[in-house]
C-alpha cells in the first residue's frame, strides 16, 4: 500500500512570519515513505476538500514531517488554528517529487513566496553543491533563511521592493549563476516558474518545476487537477497530483 | 454480522456500497489504500466513443458542505478502456459497472455495443452529465430525449442497463418512468446539480468552465427526496446517490427506496469512506437487530 490516511498528532507549531505557520507532525508511516517534492493532503475539520501542502522536512528517525504554510483562506486558517497536541487528518505522501539527479555543475534551487518550503529538503540533499536563490515580496515575508543557510548551500535572497538582499526577481541572480549550473530545481508562482524555465532552457540547463493546481482526491483518480503538458511532442492533460507536482519544465505548456 | 448482500437487476452485490463514477477512476489509486474486493461494486469513470481531454482547470471549487466539479468527461475512450482498464478491474472480485456517455445517442449505443462482448457486469448510461456542452444534458432533461437514448442503447446491449438520471429537471419521476418503459433494468440518481461560484475579488467564476456539477453532503436531502419519488414511480430497482458520507446516510437512502448506494464526493474527502460506510451500516443493522439490509429497502413509513 503506497498511500496512508490517518489522524496524526501536531507535535510543534510556530508562527514564523505574518500568517505563515511551521508545523511538525508525528506520522512515522508517511515520513518513512516520503521523498523530496512530495506533498500531503490535509483535511480542515468540517470541510469537503483537503488542502495540499508540500513536505518541507522529513525526519525518518523521529518519524516526523515538517510543513510550512500560509493561512490564506478559510481552510488553511482552520489548519493554522489547530492546537498543539491535537490531531490532523492527513493523506500522504502524494505526488511525483523532484528527481534528485547528480550533476557535474552546481544545482540551483530557486523559488519564491510560499513556494519556498519544499525546496528546503533539496538544499539539505545537495548542501555545498547547491546555490539557493529565494524571492520574497519584502523583508518581513522572508522565511526559512537560517534553515537554508544551515544546509551549507550558498543562499541568495531577493525582494521585490529591495527591503532585503538583492532588489528584484530571482531571475537576476539566476542569470549570473546559470553558466555554471548542472540543473535547476524550482517552486513558486507560475509567472516566476515560467521565467526560471526560460532562463534555464536558453542555456540548455535541465529544469524541474513544482506546479500548483486546485485538487480533489490528490491521488490521480478524480481528474480535477489537470494541467496541459507535452510529452514526446504530444499534447495532453497531465495531473498535478500524480504526474506532478514536479514536472520537467520542457513538458509544461505555459 | 448482518447480511449486507443485495441484488440489483439480477446482479449479486456482496454489499450495497459502490464508489460513484468519476471519483474512483478505474480503482488503481484506491487499491493503494485497501483491497477493492471489500466494495460492493465500482462504477468506472464515464467512457465515451473517443478519447476526451476534458475542460480547462480549475475544475473544482469548494462549497459549504460540498463541491463543484467541471472535469468534462475526460477519458481515454472505449477501446482503451476495454483493452487497458477492464481486464484489470474484472479480477478484483467486485461488481464492475461501466459508466458510459456520449454526445449523441448513436455514440452511447456504439460504446454499449463494444462493452456487450466484454465480461463487464453492468452498464450505467449517463444521460445527465451537465459538464459537456453538447453532452448528456441535451437528451437527459426531457422524457423524449431520455427515452430515445435509452431505446437505442437498450438495443445495442444485453448487459443489465442502469440509466443514470439528471436532477436538473422539473419532474424526475416522469423521466424515470420513461426510461423504464424503454427497457432500462435499473435507474441510478442523482448526478450532480448544476452550480456556480464566483471569486468576488477577481469577479471571475472559480471554475474555468464557469459552471459545474455540485455534489457532496449539501445535496443529500435533495437526493433522498428524488430517490423516494422515483422509487415510488417505477418498479425497477433504484441505485441512490448524492451526498452520502456515512453509514447512516446510506441506510437513510435505502429506506427512501434505494436497493444500493453510490458514494462520490465523500471519497474525495476521505479515501476510506466506502469501507467505513460498509462497517457503519453493518453496525447499525446489528444494533437494531435487523438481519438483512434488504429489509430496509423502501421501508420508510411516510406520513
Ligand atoms: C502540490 C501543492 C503543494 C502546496 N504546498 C504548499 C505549501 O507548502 N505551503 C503553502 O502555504 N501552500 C501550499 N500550497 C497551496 C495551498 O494548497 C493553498 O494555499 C490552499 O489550498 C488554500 O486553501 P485555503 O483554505 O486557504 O483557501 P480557500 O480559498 O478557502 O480554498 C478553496 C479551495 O481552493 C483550493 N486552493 C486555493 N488556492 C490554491 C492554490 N494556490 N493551490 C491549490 N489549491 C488552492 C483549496 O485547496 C480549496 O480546495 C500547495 C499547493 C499544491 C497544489
Ligand atoms: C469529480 C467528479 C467526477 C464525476 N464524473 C462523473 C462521470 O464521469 N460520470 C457520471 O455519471 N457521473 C460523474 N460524477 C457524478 C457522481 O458519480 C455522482 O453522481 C455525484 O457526484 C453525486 O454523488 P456525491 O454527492 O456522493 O458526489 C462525477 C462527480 C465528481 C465529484
Ligand atoms: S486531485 Fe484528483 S486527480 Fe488530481
Amino acid at each position: 500500500m503506497k498511500y496512508t490516511q490517518g489522524k496524526y498528532i501536531l507535535l510543534e507549531k510556530k508562527a514564523i512570519a505574518k500568517q505563515i505557520y511551521d508545523f511538525t507532525i508525528l506520522c512515522p508511516d508517511i515520513a518513512q515513505a516520503a521523498s523530496e517534492g512530495q506533498f500531503v493532503n490535509i483535511l480542515p475539520e468540517g470541510h469537503t476538500l483537503r488542502r495540499p501542502i508540500s513536505i518541507c522536512g522529513i525526519d525518518r528517525e523521529a518519524g516526523t514531517l515538517r510543513i510550512v504554510f500560509m493561512a490564506k483562506g478559510e481552510g488553511t486558517q482552520k489548519l493554522a488554528d489547530t492546537p498543539k497536541g491535537a490531531n490532523l487528518d492527513i493523506v500522504g505522501p502524494l505526488g511525483h517529487g523532484f528527481a534528485m539527479n547528480e550533476v557535474s555543475g552546481k544545482t540551483i534551487i530557486t523559488g519564491g513566496g510560499i513556494g519556498v518550503p519544499p525546496l528546503l529538503p533539496l538544499a539539505k540533499h545537495y548542501g555545498s553543491r547547491a546555490v539557493v536563490i529565494l524571492g520574497f515580496r519584502s523583508a518581513d515575508a522572508v522565511i526559512l533563511k537560517k534553515d537554508f543557510e544551515a544546509t551549507g548551500a550558498e543562499v541568495i535572497i531577493c525582494t521585490d521592493d529591495g527591503s532585503y538582499g538583492v532588489h528584484g526577481m530571482v531571475t537576476k541572480p539566476l542569470e549570473e549563476e546559470i553558466a555554471e549550473a548542472g540543473q535547476v530545481l524550482s517552486c513558486g508562482p507560475m509567472p516566476m516558474l515560467k521565467a526560471i524555465s526560460a532562463v534555464s532552457e536558453a542555456k540548455n540547463v535541465p529544469c524541474q518545476v513544482s506546479l500548483e493546481e486546485r485538487m480533489g482526491c490528490g491521488v490521480g483518480a478524480c481528474l480535477v487537477c489537470a494541467c496541459r503538458v507535452k510529452k514526446n511532442g504530444e499534447e495532453r492533460f497531465g495531473h498535478v497530483c500524480k504526474d506532478g507536482p514536479v514536472f520537467d519544465s520542457k513538458e509544461v505548456m505555459w | 454480522m448482518a447480511d449486507l448482500s443485495v441484488k440489483v437487476a439480477g446482479v449479486e452485490f456482496k454489499n450495497p456500497v459502490i464508489p460513484a463514477s468519476g471519483v474512483f477512476g478505474y480503482g488503481r489509486e484506491y487499491e493503494e489504500f485497501y483491497s477493492l474486493s471489500r466494495l460492493g461494486g465500482i462504477s468506472t469513470k464515464g467512457t465515451t466513443g473517443q478519447m476526451r481531454t476534458g475542460n480547462l482547470a480549475p475544475r473544482i471549487a469548494e462549497t459549504p458542505m460540498g463541491m463543484l466539479n467541471s472535469v468534462g468527461l475526460q477519458n481515454p475512450g472505449i477501446d482503451r478502456f476495454i483493452s487497458h482498464e477492464l481486464p484489470n478491474l474484472m479480477q478484483k472480485d467486485t461488481v464492475i459497472i461501466a459508466n458510459i456517455a456520449g454526445s449523441t445517442p448513436e455514440e452511447c449505443a456504439e460504446v454499449a455495443a463494444k462493452l456487450d462482448s466484454t465480461d463487464v457486469h453492468m452498464i450505467e448510461l449517463n444521460i445527465s452529465c451537465p459538464n459537456v456542452k453538447q453532452g448528456g444534458a441535451a437528451f437527459g432533461v426531457t422524457c423524449e430525449g431520455a427515452s430515445s437514448v435509452t431505446r437505442i442503447v437498450r438495443n445495442a446491449t444485453k448487459k443489465p442497463l442502469i440509466v443514470k438520471l439528471s436532477p436538473n429537471v422539473t419532474d424526475i419521476a416522469s423521466i424515470a418512468k420513461a426510461v423504464e418503459a424503454e427497457g432500462a433494468d435499473s435507474v441510478s440518481l442523482i448526478n450532480t446539480l448544476l452550480g456556480m461560484r464566483i471569486d468576488i475579488n477577481t469577479g471571475r467564476p472559480v471554475l474555468r468552465n464557469n459552471c459545474g456539477g455540485m455534489s457532496g453532503p449539501a445535496v443529500f436531502p435533495i437526493a433522498v427526496r428524488m430517490v423516494w419519488q422515483v422509487a415510488n414511480a417505477v418498479s425497477i430497482p433504484v441505485i441512490g446517490m448524492g451526498g452520502i458520507s456515512s453509514g447512516r446516510d446510506a441506510i437513510e437512502m435505502m429506506m427512501a427506496g434505494a436497493s444500493a448506494v453510490q458514494v462520490g464526493a465523500a471519497i474525495i474527502t476521505d479515501p476510506f469512506a466506502p469501507v467505513k460506510i460498509i462497517e457503519e451500516m453493518n453496525q447499525f443493522l446489528d444494533e437494531k437487530g435487523i438481519k438483512s439490509v434488504r429489509e430496509i429497502i423502501g421501508s420508510v413509513k411516510p406520513w
